[in-house]
């Protein structure tokens, strides 16, 4: 009987070994590290659990409706909190966009203050924004709008400048070559290419700032998390419920729609 | 004579879009604008003296922020080092969980359709909670800790990596597998030998990916009481001690970048 062997595998070469055996101690170390500084007190969370399961779940499940007036006011809040936010950032963004787009500026320097503005922007959480402006503006929901509207500036402001960066420049080399100026190669040459982008990424944000300003309220930023703070401080969990239910629904319908729209646009 | 040449001779160039496009731009735009003039509104019915009275208000408080209490940092690494533990622990179990639940809801592998529906709209349900209303019902089930924290940070990660995850499984190339699968190769063989190694570069920079998040995530989790540098900062906003609010913040801003960088080295590396 004829034996088959497989066929020989590729050497690995010794500096690809050490790197490989250099990853694995540093990703053990780093687990070790991590599970000797967690302490978590299970027989504790274990006691609490059996305590509060039966009181936190089934009320979960089982929505107060008479709170239904108030839930859909604050989550229409929660809504507008976005919208306003996410169209301010959409038009921040832009400048801030071709700033740290490469073949718009044309100097590596400016560059790279833009992309360093961008991600210091994107680096604070949307929370830790709210905080600053609930502090600054007071406890509204415009402190809302205002960290919604920062926040999202770094994430739209890094998206537009791919968006540009990757658009077909023989069209502004044509126009530039027949004597446009830059207003004109602005208008008639970039505008056109980078539209559809734009908007989709800017309807796709819209999607992740509903998300991110349901929360905001718990920092006293307007909208729906000032309901969970309340319902969650009275342990309220059957108007939890509804809040839980309304953020769903509305979640999802947004969703929805912006992935209509934005199949539609591109 | 054609319409056209008679814009020509009044010296006028036809316009490149149809009229009804520009009507219905038009339409839009007006419906938008006056969408976000009313969110201004809303939003702004309860702020006393409006927008302009607080825009100055804003710098003198603002100011209070500044100079950071940078003395306190030796303090506040333990928390920061726990927010960062909580994110490792969550990502590493969303990370081996997301496997079997992308499996099933990946079309190409799962050819049972209920399970995958079942799967995806769970998905999808997981997907709309914000991480920080998980934290609240989670503290409310354990009580303040480290351990709300970690399982909230877990659903979440789960949610979003099943997705991706499950997106990049459906986008292999699945010649390889229908080749084992007529060689006689049983569902994990071919799972194993032809999926794995197509899908493990995206997994890897995927699960970076959510850690980053996760980091962001944990670091304002314990607002709500689920553990980590959040409580911290609660605590000092709530004895409006800015000065140290503000070095926290600055220690966040630090971290959140450094692991960013090497997170986004590792994720050019392997694709």
């Amino acid at each position: 009987m004829k034996s088959y062997t497989l066929p020989p595998k590729p050497e690995k070469s010794l500096f690809k070994k050490l790197k490989a055996i250099l990853i694995v101690v540093i990703l053990a170390a780093i687990y070790v590290w991590t599970f000797l500084g967690i302490d978590i007190d299970w027989a504790r969370a274990i006691d609490r659990i059996a305590n509060n399961f039966a009181r936190v779940i089934p009320n979960l499940f089982s929505p107060d409706w008479s709170a239904t007036a108030d839930v859909s006011l604050s989550i229409l809040e929660t809504v507008l909190i976005a919208f306003a936010g996410s169209l301010m950032a959409a038009i921040l963004a832009i400048p801030l966009g071709f700033l740290a787009a490469q073949n718009m500026t044309g100097s590596r320097i400016l560059t790279t203050i833009g992309k360093w503005i961008l991600s210091a922007v994107r680096a604070f959480p949307d929370i830790i924004l709210a905080i600053l402006f609930v502090v600054a503006v007071g406890p509204n929901a415009f402190a809302g709008v205002l960290a919604i509207a920062i926040g999202s500036t770094g994430m739209l402001g890094k998206l537009y400048s791919e968006v540009i960066e990757s658009i077909d420049m023989k069209v502004v080399e044509a126009m530039e070559a027949n004597g446009a100026n830059k207003i004109q190669i602005l208008f008639y040459a970039v505008i056109p290419q980078i539209i559809p982008e734009f908007l989709s990424y800017a309807i796709y944000r819209f999607e992740v700032d509903i998300r991110a300003s349901s929360i905001l309220g718990i920092v006293g930023a307007g909208g729906i998390g000032t309901m969970i703070i309340f319902a969650a401080n009275n342990r309220n969990w059957n108007e939890m419920g509804l809040i839980l239910l309304a953020i769903i629904i509305v979640v999802t319908i947004i969703d929805f729609i912006s992935a209509r729209i934005r199949r539609k646009i591109v | 004579m054609t319409n056209q040449s008679k814009d020509v001779v009044k010296g006028k160039t036809p316009s490149l879009y149809p009229v009804k496009t520009k009507a219905q731009v038009s339409i839009i735009f007006i419906v938008i604008l006056g969408f976000y003039f009313f969110s201004m509104f809303w939003t702004q019915r309860e702020m006393v003296g409006g927008f302009g009275d607080s825009l100055g208000n804003m710098f003198t408080v603002i100011g209070k922020f500044f100079p950071p209490n940078l003395s306190v940092i030796p303090a506040i690494l333990e928390p920061m080092a726990q927010t960062i533990q909580m994110a490792i622990v969550a990502t590493t179990c969303a990370a081996i969980l997301t496997v079997p639940l992308a499996l099933m809801s990946a079309q190409n592998i799962t050819t049972f359709k209920p399970l995958y529906y079942a799967t995806r709209t769970l998905m999808n349900i997981l997907r709309t909670i914000p991480d920080l209303v998980l934290a609240v019902i989670f503290v409310g089930l354990f009580g303040i800790g480290v351990l709300p924290g970690i399982l909230a940070l877990f659903i979440f990660s789960l949610g979003i990596l099943a997705k991706l995850i499950s997106e990049t499984i459906e986008s292999v190339d699945m010649n390889p597998l229908e080749a084992m699968r007529a060689s006689g190769g049983n569902v994990f063989q071919v799972i194993f030998f032809g999926l794995v190694p197509q899908v493990l570069p995206q997994f890897t920079s995927f699960v970076l990916y959510v850690f980053e998040i996760n980091i962001r995530a944990s670091v304002v989790l314990g607002l709500v009481g689920a553990g980590g540098i959040g409580l911290v900062l609660n605590q000092q906003l709530g004895f409006y001690n800015y000065q140290n609010a503000m070095a926290i913040i600055v220690l966040i801003f630090v971290v959140v970048i450094v692991i960013e960088y090497i997170s986004n080295k590792l994720r050019e590396a392997l694709i």
